[in-house]
């Protein structure tokens, strides 16, 4: 008998190939190994389940979760996933493979990276992209230190404080050990504030500028102008943004930026409790050999076939180590996938309709909120798209709405400050989930 | 038949007009965003109905080669099999519903699934606590290495400024340490492949913040000196850092913790059988010995007193490297696989992996040269051929196995060799597979000295002929706009 379903050699097996290797015992193969670092006794877990003990506990802990009606967003966007996607994603073929380092057994992967990158182009008007990185948070910071590596002698970079807070704590993060200066350009009533920005441009020592669209707020912010100020600095101007919303909203290619990035789970991704994710990141054709992460290229097989191989590999840590772009060793492959069979079955239409439906949801709900007394818009003139920032009238507090929507099932937005909650709408949520919603704040 | 049609890309399916999405109808009044922030540019996605969708990925995936396919052994990769009840958990319909912010009180169960593989993680590397959230290996190298920063922080220890890697380390050492602000000095490696102590510990002073290592290392080779050397490193006040790429060949032998390592990673989509999926999403815990809990990366997983699970941030830590709690999916995987083997099944994974490494090995070494002698763990590296007269390189023989249905080594890593052709075969491999590989790799060095030019023009069966990669480094076109 072999010991375990994954573990197919049997005793016979193990002595036939022991004899082969002139050992007499699987601790032979240790023998270098000192006795006083050799376990003891064996691992205090549990022991072997079979397939349906594994299946029971992980019902148990389903059980111990509850699927509510998801008003909320801060980065986190509760989007309809196609079946589509799951059935591509499931093959094997697609799941189980390594990264594309064979080329001749790996166009699959290669090729959707070549489309993906081809369309996050298209999102972002921008004229790169690499072949994906692990999220949007981690993605900014990147960008963040490209901006360094490309300035140069600068390390001095600066970030809106309408950023998602915890994509720039990430970035925060990553700046305080790779050294590098970031400081916050204020917000006022909600959007960046352009003289906080002008003046801390001023000593010209910025390597680069990092802001947000849709701002964490849900706010569509006016940067008319920041691409050009940043430029006659010598500054790059990053933008984060949410990538659904880059089929409606100003794209960082028409603002001029020069970086965009950004988390692309609103293709469609699951919200699977914070994870897998996507970060996306696009750039500019000069920019190209500053960026990290993977490459996707066409080139012609000695058939001269068109095909596709990983390309530009001399900017990566395997063969630049200590003096690479950046750590990054991975792509995040079937994620890229996901974003890929999205946008292939949304087209720019379906792109223009969900984003047009959350939108008009959005402004729905924030108006029946707003005329139940018990709240309002906190920046009531700003534009935004499909998320907005309430706050609460006198004697309503955040957790109080959170708790009174529990009844019903509706997780009611996330919690900023007592009298701040910030609520996201999407495809998901039906008007009459919004009417539910709005008539128990009403009875608050 | 259809390989010519669906060879093309998704935008040349395009057709105006068609779609492939449907959604609930909209019963909002229309508003619009004021002009000047809206897009202007034609949004150039590809328009197609759903069935071609399906198609063009069904048949684009045909060209693609996984761990469900074929053998995989690929050095430093792991590529074990990846049990499919682990993908039907991972596909939970109502954890794909769970918002991260929602309140914890509707969370318990994924709270549980965290904290539940942070303790098992803990046990099986003999560390004091885990972070899962780092997002692969890579990521975990940083946070680790944050962790020490962070540490050295703490005790107003400014001077370290420097992390030492030996030559043999995989390339993501070097650069992780060089994202976390640190200059990187070199040890080299003995002829057996371990590290130079004498050259490790010549470098120690007290401007080493810590020391990298990956036991067994890159060659397979256990580094038995590690006692030795964590002495060393813990008496210049560094700290001693473990690359868990390798952990593999550990399980059911010796802990990480036990050999006198500080802080860990481990790459669950490696040991812990989670799918590479094309390369990532991926997974790197980090954990680390007591005394050094507080550093570890926001936001946090905690059991209360009352049984319940709750997620917090501590003042004390490294601050965030993820948004929230990692890969979940990824972490859910895991768990079922640690579950599903048990504490007798991890044990016997580490030596049957070792196993299986060193009956290639024996099976191959009288033409394939050995340049380190044995016993070797969960892979070993090969430097080419014997017969260096054939011509025939370490990309051939490596090309030439995809012709039999293989997929190629690690090849030309580590460093330490010219031709390095690096096999890790995982103990999820039966005998018979490992006798075919066996028997292929021999008929390749057959083929070598009586007919090299088959060899040196392979791959010949497979989709697609060898691919021009200067061409595509000269003069990169990475969208479809550009071709």
């Amino acid at each position: 008998m072999s010991l375990h379903r994954y573990l197919p050699q049997t005793e016979q097996d193990i002595a036939a190939m022991l004899a082969d290797c002139h050992a007499k015992a699987l601790d032979d193969l240790y023998c270098d190994v000192p006795t006083e670092l050799r376990l003891k006794q064996p691992y205090d877990l549990p022991a072997e389940m079979s397939e349906k003990e594994v299946r029971d506990f992980f019902a148990k802990m389903r059980a111990n979760c509850s699927t509510l009606t998801c008003f909320g967003g801060a980065g986190f966007y509760d989007h309809y996933s196609p079946a589509v996607i799951n059935s591509i994603i499931s093959r094997s073929e697609f799941l189980t493979a390594y990264t594309p380092y064979q080329p001749e057994i790996s166009q699959g992967t290669l090729q959707y990276i070549f489309e993906y990158q081809s369309m996050m182009t298209a999102l972002t008007g921008l004229e790169v992209s690499n072949a994906s990185m692990y999220d949007g948070a981690t993605a900014t910071a990147e960008a963040m230190m490209m901006c360094v590596a490309a300035a140069r002698k600068k390390n001095r970079v600066l970030i809106s404080a309408t950023v998602n807070p915890m994509v720039a704590d990430v970035v925060r993060t990553y700046a305080r050990y790779h050294k590098v200066t970031l400081e916050v350009i204020p917000e006022k009533d909600g959007v960046t504030s352009v003289e906080a920005f002008h003046e801390m441009m001023g000593a010209g020592d910025v390597a680069g500028v990092i802001v947000a669209a849709p701002n964490f707020y849900g706010i569509v912010e006016d940067y008319t102008g920041w691409a050009e100020y940043c430029h006659e600095r010598k500054a790059l101007l990053v933008m984060n943004c949410q990538a659904s919303a880059l089929a409606a909203i100003k794209t960082p290619g028409e603002w001029g930026a020069d970086i965009a990035v950004g988390d692309a789970q609103s293709l469609g991704m699951p919200l699977n409790y914070g994870g897998p994710y996507l970060g996306y990141m696009c750039t500019t054709k000069a920019l190209i050999r500053k960026m990290p992460g993977r490459i996707v290229g066409a080139t012609k097989d000695e058939k001269g076939n068109r095909v596709f191989v990983l390309t530009l590999q001399a900017r990566e840590q395997h063969i630049r180590r200590e003096k690479a772009t950046s750590n990054i060793c991975s792509n995040q492959g079937l994620m890229a996938l996901y974003a890929t069979i999205y946008l292939s079955l949304m087209g720019p239409k379906g792109m223009q309709d969900v984003n047009a439906l959350s939108c008009d949801g959005a402004h729905y709900l924030a108006a029946e909120l707003a005329a139940t007394g018990k709240m309002q818009l906190a920046y009531a003139d700003k534009p935004f798209l499909h998320e907005f920032l309430m706050k609460l009238a006198p004697g309503v507090t955040a957790d109080a709405v959170i708790a009174k929507a529990m009844e019903a099932g509706i997780f009611a937005g996330v919690k900023l400050a007592d009298d701040l909650l910030l609520i996201a709408v999407t495809e998901m949520q039906s008007k009459a989930d919004m009417d539910k919603y709005v008539s128990l704040v009403k009875s608050l | 038949m259809n390989r010519d049609f669906y060879s093309k890309l998704i935008f040349e399916h395009s057709h105006p007009g068609r779609q492939g999405y449907s959604l609930p109808r909209n019963a909002f009044a229309h508003v619009e965003l004021p002009a000047g922030l809206t897009r202007q540019g034609a949004l150039d996605l590809p328009e197609v109905d759903e069935p071609t969708v399906v198609r063009h990925y069904t048949n684009s995936s045909n060209n693609n080669f996984g761990v469900d396919t074929g053998f995989y052994p690929l050095g430093s990769c792991t590529m074990k099999y990846n049990p499919k009840i682990n993908e039907e958990i991972a596909a939970d319909p109502v954890m794909a519903r769970l918002h991260p912010l929602q309140p914890a009180s509707t969370c318990q169960g994924a709270l549980e699934i965290y904290y539940t593989l942070q303790q098992a993680l803990s046990e099986i590397g003999g560390m004091s606590e885990f972070t899962l959230n780092p997002f692969a290996g890579a990521h975990g190298e940083l946070t680790g290495l944050m962790t020490i920063h962070a540490y050295h922080d703490s005790r107003e220890d400014w001077g370290r400024t420097k992390v030492i890697v030996p030559d043999s380390a995989h390339g993501t050492n070097p650069a992780s340490a060089a994202v976390c602000g640190y200059q990187i000095i070199e040890v080299k490696s003995l002829a057996d492949g371990t590290v130079d102590v004498a050259d490790l510990k010549s470098k120690l002073s007290d401007e080493v913040a810590a020391v990298m290592m990956t036991n067994p290392n890159t060659v397979g080779m256990f580094e038995k000196s590690i006692p030795e050397i964590a002495e060393a490193v813990h008496a210049c006040g560094a700290l001693l850092y473990y690359d868990g790429a390798n952990l593999n060949p550990m399980l059911g032998v010796a802990r990480p913790g036990d050999m006198g390592f500080d802080v860990m990673h481990i790459n669950l989509h490696k040991t812990f059988s989670t799918p590479h999926g094309g390369g990532g999403p991926g997974s790197g815990p980090i954990g680390v010995r007591k005394g050094l809990e507080q550093f570890l990366p926001n936001p946090r997983v905690v059991k209360l007193a009352d049984g319940t699970f709750d997620v917090v941030c501590e003042e004390s830590a490294l601050g965030r490297v993820s948004m929230w709690l990692g890969n979940f999916t990824v972490e859910m995987r895991a768990l079922a696989y640690i579950m599903s083997l048990g504490s007798e099944g991890l044990m016997k994974v580490g030596p049957l992996a070792a196993l299986n490494a060193n009956y290639i090995m024996h099976h191959l070494r009288d033409l394939y040269l050995l340049p380190i002698e044995g016993p070797c763990k969960h892979e070993f590296v090969f430097d080419g051929l014997i017969d260096k007269s054939t011509g025939v390189t370490t990309l051939n023989v490596a090309k030439r196995l995809l012709d039999f249905g293989f997929h190629a080594p690690t090849i030309y890593f580590p460093l330490l060799f010219h031709e390095s052709l690096m096999i890790e075969p995982t103990e999820t491999e039966t005998k018979e597979t490992l006798d075919r590989f066996i028997e292929v790799m021999r008929q390749i060095a057959v083929e070598a000295k009586e007919n090299p030019e088959l060899v040196n023009s392979a791959p010949h069966n497979t989709p697609i002929a060898h691919p021009d990669d200067t061409e595509a480094a000269l003069h990169p076109v990475v969208t479809y706009k550009e071709l």
